[in-house]
């Protein structure tokens, strides 16, 4: 490899030739600040317009001053972080940048996880010059069912764009406007809920501010609490217990499920659920769908959709809705399991417990914001009550843990409740990228074959590779099974299944890089792979540790079938657990 | 058209192109025929020499006067738009500035016919490539 | 016989209505009224001498004539055929007389290089381009070869005309030497400087000058596909464009196998829509990629990869112009022209307080002086000359004591302004210059992509401080920061654009700073153009209290009895100036 030999504060440093200097001082264990910069790790994928100008450096013979994060190293380059003029800029920088913000930090939802507060905090700011006669930029605040826009707060960083775009396809959001009102916004500054958003909420989890944040459910979620006349339930989705920890500082890949449990009861919910209760139903709608679908086409129906794509991810279903609409049959018609346990928890549990539905209060806990999109849907109402009432998120729960004086790292481990908090290994890796198409396949390949699985890790079907795909042996049969994780990737693979380039039997796709565990509702990562895959592995260690690993084999899933579904895909399995889906149009064609 | 097909081609016809502007300019009967270029670029035909070129045009034609009325890029001379340039036979070309229909009208009857210069000239001040 | 009279405005004011009325007097006395005839004409550009008589056919130059010269030159010239010696003009070299203009070293102070054809050709007729040699050169080009094209290119020293100054030459040597299947050349023609308008002029007025360079230039990187960027503001350039590369296509000059050499070259016209921004080359990029027209980062360079990736080649309108002479000439004839390190001529905007308001071309080395006083004919209305800002919006203010620096690029950025594109305006006595940056300030901030932090919200902060100062607000305090705040713009900046837009507020601060102090301390405006600083005062001496201006008065802020000395209440003043109008006696005044 070609390597270059530079001098960065009097120290000399030798890297690869396209080295930046930011990269460079790294090794040397110079931490030049940097604000617009992202780094998405093994995506491959870097944020660096340039634009915040916080890392500029002197470099000796430069006209003027270079932004590290951008610039590449040459061979004998004199290169200076912290002269006069240097921290002269940067305070300067940091000064306008701070000008033009709101100083609201008290109330906002970012305030104590803002990297502009962290940065002021680092450059000494102290007064802002000037700020008194200072015009502030304003733009309207647009609300949308997941996502708040609150673009006074934007620093123009782009990093919420390169998500968006780059990394998810999507296209809802881009600089509009020049100059002191440029702004990042979907075109022609519509609201978010008119653009092809489709709420996975990467931007969120990127944006260094306050000005991309989720809608905050958890005053509703108090005031149900508090209402003696309604029962409150609440379900967690797999990805929460490998996260939540990191909000109370214990290290990447914490599995907290016991005291997360143990700190909802605290809260005061009436039951303590389990979607993973509500994926293993979904593994018996749609493995019952796949291979029905499977069996139709291997006895040459023509008229059979194969791939069956997955279905659990809302923010998938909002992409393919508005992406490909052209082929809105071929997903599999299983609702999520996050509404799959609203729909039970609001007739069959209810019936139970003898509890009016209109007095039961579904909550879920979500990796997720598209989530709180999903929850609203018309289609997951009866006579406008909704089978999920609030959707919260992993950082919404952490909030409403602390708000209710809980010492979440002192608590003991707890379990869930009955019936709909038992679950299996199965469920649990849902919330990983693969984990979906590998329950599947356990149930699938023992329903089909008849025989037992010989073993139950399919470690081809994991990883973090933006597309894999692997071939599973089902007695015989070889199951051609596709995986995207990221809607760019997700694009990609189904653009080549519908040009025909790509044949599979099953795909599964989550929206979000690294699936839920990298959801935009998960405590922030900043694009730091390593935590991603921290929590992966705590994903899958959980599912090593159950007793019992496929969907299948839960006692009680076979229960529910056996009191009140019937059989997978029954007709009550189907008025229940399944849904359809929406030509939503592509909307970022405007001409 | 035929296309040019090699340099040899393009020198042959610039010649020939050259010759046609000589003959055009010295031609059999050199009193008989003048030259006129309107400076039309934007800044030109902001000020007005579109109708100036249209007037020199149609006059010219109406008084029977022999000319040739060619449109061409900016002079230069900004300030003192529309601008034309004259070029009585055998004589050197003379620019003025600040042509409106009455001036036009008093450079056909002056100059152009009688050879008499009119108020407004506008002295070249520059040297060409082609003098270099 | 012709006596030429100059009516230029300097001439007009040192009496040369009173020549030609003497003149004609002189002539009827000698009975010649009917054979010569006396005309007055526009500036003869040699103001500093005037007023000027020329007489034709002769070509008799006179210089500063004064009535009671007529009487001699009507006696001798006229009468006697014998020229007066003393009234011509001497060299000041070898301190003889000339009397013909045409051997005057003034004379040749312009030379049209790249305004060669304008003006002369009709641009809609190719075959008056090729009876100028049009087209030659690309033939000779071929017969070169594109490395001895270069070579000549970069013996020639022609450098960017677009303002970045950069030796073209080496700019198409590196694009030769990138290797890819596609290269681009491309036109930069938006043309984006307030009141600059060299480019639009050469492309309506010599188009194929333009075509024949880029196809040299495409012959000489390998590419072939040229692109014009061309504002969509510039109706006729487009017309005539287009008409000259019909016409190129239909004589062969452009398309496939041109002049026999087997070379392929075409070219498309690219609208802009008038981003000043998008003059950075980097951005004109991304604005014919369909992309937000913003700059990024360099390098990579165009030249390494341009327009959709692929290698390209940018230059301006006036640079590709100059390349056609200078294959046919030669580089040395070039290289003989202009100064030490800036070869050639530049064409520049005169614009402003100037009597000959146009379009110029001189060669590099000329002086201020020379192109104010001589070319441009002074100062309008015998005005004192104040400053002359070159380089459009971001150009500095330069002064009196910069007027005999020779005009290049490097003398200009020595002197803090630059040659920009070639805009230049000159002021005079009543121009304030604090108003002036304000001026360009606010175009800067309007014209900002808004990418980079320092640029976007930096200017805005810059004119909100000289808003304060022109009324009267500033402190001090703010002139310090003014220019800390210009040093970090222009050290910070992400582009051209940024990195120039202070100069107009750091040159009138470095050569201005008492009329900065005046606002600041004494509250007022040595020019008297900021309104708020201005007072309305009745001399209390004058006054004899006649109530007319209270009368007037539209905001009752006069005041006193009658036959009594008036006062104004300047906190109730509006400054509308009824007043000064009503009032017979002078005796309210503006200070």
């Amino acid at each position: 490899m070609e390597t270059v030999k530079l001098t960065i504060d009097n120290r000399q440093v030798e890297v690869p030739s396209g080295t930046t200097i930011y990269k460079a001082a790294k090794l040397l264990g110079i931490d030049i600040p940097v604000l617009c910069y992202m780094d998405l790790g093994d995506m491959n994928i870097e944020n660096k317009p340039g634009g915040c100008r916080i890392c500029v450096v002197e470099v000796e013979g430069r006209r003027n001053l270079a932004p590290s994060c951008s610039t590449n190293c040459a061979e004998g380059m004199v290169v200076k972080t912290h002269t006069m003029r240097v921290i002269n800029a940067r305070r300067t920088i940091m000064e306008l940048i701070l000008s033009d913000h709101p100083k609201d930090c008290l109330t906002c939802a970012k305030s104590g996880n803002c990297e502009l507060q962290d940065m002021a905090v680092k450059l000494g700011v102290r007064n802002i010059p000037g700020q008194e006669y200072a015009e502030m930029s304003t733009y309207k605040t647009d609300f949308s069912p997941s996502i708040i826009r609150e673009m006074d707060k934007c620093i123009m960083c782009r990093r919420c764009e390169t998500m968006c775009n780059t990394v998810q396809t999507v296209g809802a959001l881009s600089a509009v406007n020049r100059g002191f009102t440029a702004v990042v916004a979907p075109a022609f500054e519509q609201d978010l809920e008119k653009s092809p958003c489709t709420y996975c909420g990467q931007c969120v989890a990127v944006c260094p501010t306050g000005a991309l944040t989720e809608v905050d459910s958890t005053p509703k979620v108090i005031r149900a609490l508090a209402d003696p006349t309604k029962t409150v339930i609440v379900q967690t989705a797999p990805a929460i217990r490998a996260a939540l920890g990191e909000e109370f500082g214990m290290a990447p890949g914490t599995l907290v499920t016991g005291k997360m449990v143990a700190a909802l009861r605290q809260i005061g919910f009436d039951h303590v659920f389990d979607t993973d209760f509500a994926a293993d139903l979904t593994i018996m709608e749609e493995g019952t769908e796949l291979l029905d679908r499977l069996t139709r086409h291997l006895n040459g129906d023509k008229k059979v959709k194969l791939p069956i794509l997955t279905s659990c991810c809302p923010g998938w279903v909002n992409f393919f809705e508005h992406n490909f609409n052209d082929m809105l049959d071929v997903p599999s018609s299983a609702k999520s399991p996050q509404q799959m346990f609203g729909a039970i928890a609001k007739t069959y549990f209810a019936d139970k417990m003898s509890v009016k539905r209109e007095d039961l209060v579904v909550v879920s806990v979500m990796p997720c914001l598209a989530k709180k999109y999903e929850a609203q849907r018309d289609e997951f109402k009866v006579n406008g009550n909704p089978d999920v009432d609030f959707s919260i998120s992993t950082r919404e729960l952490a909030h409403l843990i602390k708000e209710f004086n809980i010492n979440f790292a002192d608590l003991a481990d707890e379990d869930f409740d009955r019936p709909l908090g038992e679950s299996t290994g199965a469920a649990v890796i849902f919330g990983a990228t693969g984990g979906v198409i590998e329950a599947a396949v356990r149930t699938a390949y023992e329903v089909h074959t008849g025989k037992k699985l010989p073993k139950m890790d399919f470690n081809e079907l994991r990883g973090m590779e933006g597309i894999r795909s692997a071939t599973i042996d089902f007695d015989g049969l070889p199951i051609s099974i596709g995986i995207a994780h990221g809607l760019g990737n997700a694009r990609k693979l189904l653009e080549d299944v519908r040009s025909g380039k790509a044949n599979y039997h099953a795909i599964e796709v989550m929206a979000c890089p690294g699936g839920c565990i990298g959801g935009g509702g998960q405590p922030l990562h900043h694009g730091d792979s390593s935590i991603l895959k921290a929590r992966a592995a705590a994903i899958y260690r959980e599912d090593a540790e159950k007793p019992i690993r496929k969907s299948h084999e839960n006692p009680y899933i076979q229960k529910l079938y056996e009191e009140f579904l019937g059989k997978p895909m029954s007709e009550k399995a189907h008025h229940l657990l399944h849904t359809h889906y929406f030509d939503k149009g592509n909307k970022d064609v405007f001409i | 058209m035929a296309k040019v097909k090699s340099l040899a081609d393009l020198k042959k016809m610039k010649e020939q192109l050259q010759s046609k502007v000589d003959l055009r300019e010295k031609g059999e009967d050199p009193e008989s025929r003048v030259q006129i270029k309107v400076a039309m670029a934007t800044c030109g035909i902001a000020s007005g020499a579109k109708t100036v070129m249209d007037y020199f045009l149609e006059e010219l034609d109406k008084r029977s006067i022999d000319a040739v009325i060619t449109q061409t890029g900016c002079m230069g001379y900004c300030y003192a738009e529309p601008t034309i340039e004259v070029k009585l036979p055998g004589q050197e070309p003379v620019v003025i500035g600040y042509v409106d229909v009455k001036k036009a009208d008093e450079i056909i009857e002056k100059y152009i016919k009688n050879g008499e210069l009119v108020d407004g000239i506008i002295p070249m001040n520059y040297n060409t490539i082609d003098n270099q | 016989m012709h006596m030429l009279v100059c009516g230029g405005t300097g001439c007009r004011a040192s009496a040369s209505d009173a020549i030609v009325e003497t003149l004609n007097s002189e002539l009827a006395a000698k009975g010649m009224e009917n054979e010569v005839q006396v005309i007055m004409t526009g500036c003869f550009g040699f103001c500093e001498k005037g007023p000027i008589v020329k007489i034709l056919p002769d070509n008799t130059f006179y210089t500063q004539v004064t009535p009671a010269d007529s009487a001699e030159i009507v006696a001798e010239h006229i009468v006697k055929g014998r020229k007066v010696n003393r009234l011509l003009y001497t060299d000041p070299e070898n301190k003889e007389h000339i009397s013909d203009s045409k051997h005057m070293g003034f004379y040749k102070k312009q030379l049209r290089i790249a305004l060669r054809n304008c003006g002369v050709i009709n641009p809609e007729n190719v075959e008056e381009y090729i009876a100028r040699d049009g087209y030659q050169a690309i033939g000779k080009v071929f017969e070169m070869g594109a490395q001895a094209t270069i070579e000549q290119m970069k013996k020639s020293g022609l450098r960017g005309r677009g303002g970045g100054g950069f030796p073209t030459g080496l700019k198409w040597e590196i694009a030769s030497k990138n290797h890819a299947d596609q290269k681009y050349v491309v036109c930069n023609a938006d043309e984006g400087d307030p009141g600059a308008f060299m480019d639009r002029s050469i492309l309506e007025g010599d188009p194929h000058s333009v075509i024949e360079a880029m196809t040299i230039n495409g012959f000489c990187i390998g590419a072939t596909k040229g692109l014009v960027y061309i504002r969509a503001e510039y109706p006729l350039a487009i017309k005539r464009l287009q008409i000259a590369i019909d016409q190129a296509r239909e004589y062969g000059l452009l398309g496939k196998d041109i002049l026999g050499s087997g070379f392929d070259f075409d070219i498309e016209l690219r609208y802009g829509a008038g981003a000043f921004v998008c003059g950075e080359e980097t951005a004109l990029i991304h604005s014919m990629e369909g992309e937000r027209g913003e700059p990024t980062v360099k390098p990579p360079f165009p030249a390494e990869s341009g327009y959709l990736g692929k290698p390209t080649n940018v230059n301006n309108v006036e640079t590709f112009a100059n390349i056609p002479v200078i294959i046919l000439k030669g580089a040395e004839w070039f290289s003989a022209i202009g100064s030490e390190k800036s070869k050639g001529t530049k064409v520049f905007a005169l614009a402003g307080k100037i009597n000959n308001v146009g379009l110029i071309e001189v060669p590099m080395g000329t002086t201020l002086r020379e192109v104010i006083y001589e070319i441009g004919g002074g100062i309008k209305n015998g005005k004192k000359f104040k400053a002359v800002q070159t380089g459009g919006p971001s150009g500095g203010c330069l002064t009196e004591k910069h007027l005999d620096t020779p005009i290049d690029y490097d003398n200009l950025l020595a002197v803090g302004s630059m040659m920009g594109s070639g805009g230049m305006i000159v002021m005079d006595e009543d121009d304030c210059m604090v108003s002036v940056a304000k001026f360009y300030l606010e175009f800067t901030v309007e014209e900002s992509c808004g990418k980079c932090s320092p640029c976007r919200i930096g200017n805005k902060r810059l004119h909100e401080l000289l808003e304060r100062i022109t009324k009267g607000e500033g402190t001090m305090e703010d002139l310090d920061r003014l220019r800390n705040l210009s040093h970090v713009i222009k050290d910070s900046s992400l582009c051209g654009l940024g990195q120039t837009s202070p100069n107009p507020v750091l040159s009138t601060l470095d050569n201005f700073y008492d009329e900065y102090v005046a606002h600041v301390t004494e509250r007022k405006c040595p020019a008297g153009q900021c309104k708020s600083l201005m007072q309305y005062v009745i001399d209390q001496e004058a006054c004899v209290g006649c109530t007319a201006c209270a009368r007037n008065c539209p905001v009752n802020a006069i005041a006193g009895d009658r036959k009594k000395p008036h006062v104004i209440d300047t906190s109730i003043c509006i400054k509308c100036g009824a007043c000064i109008e009503k009032c017979k006696f002078n005796a309210i005044s503006i200070q």
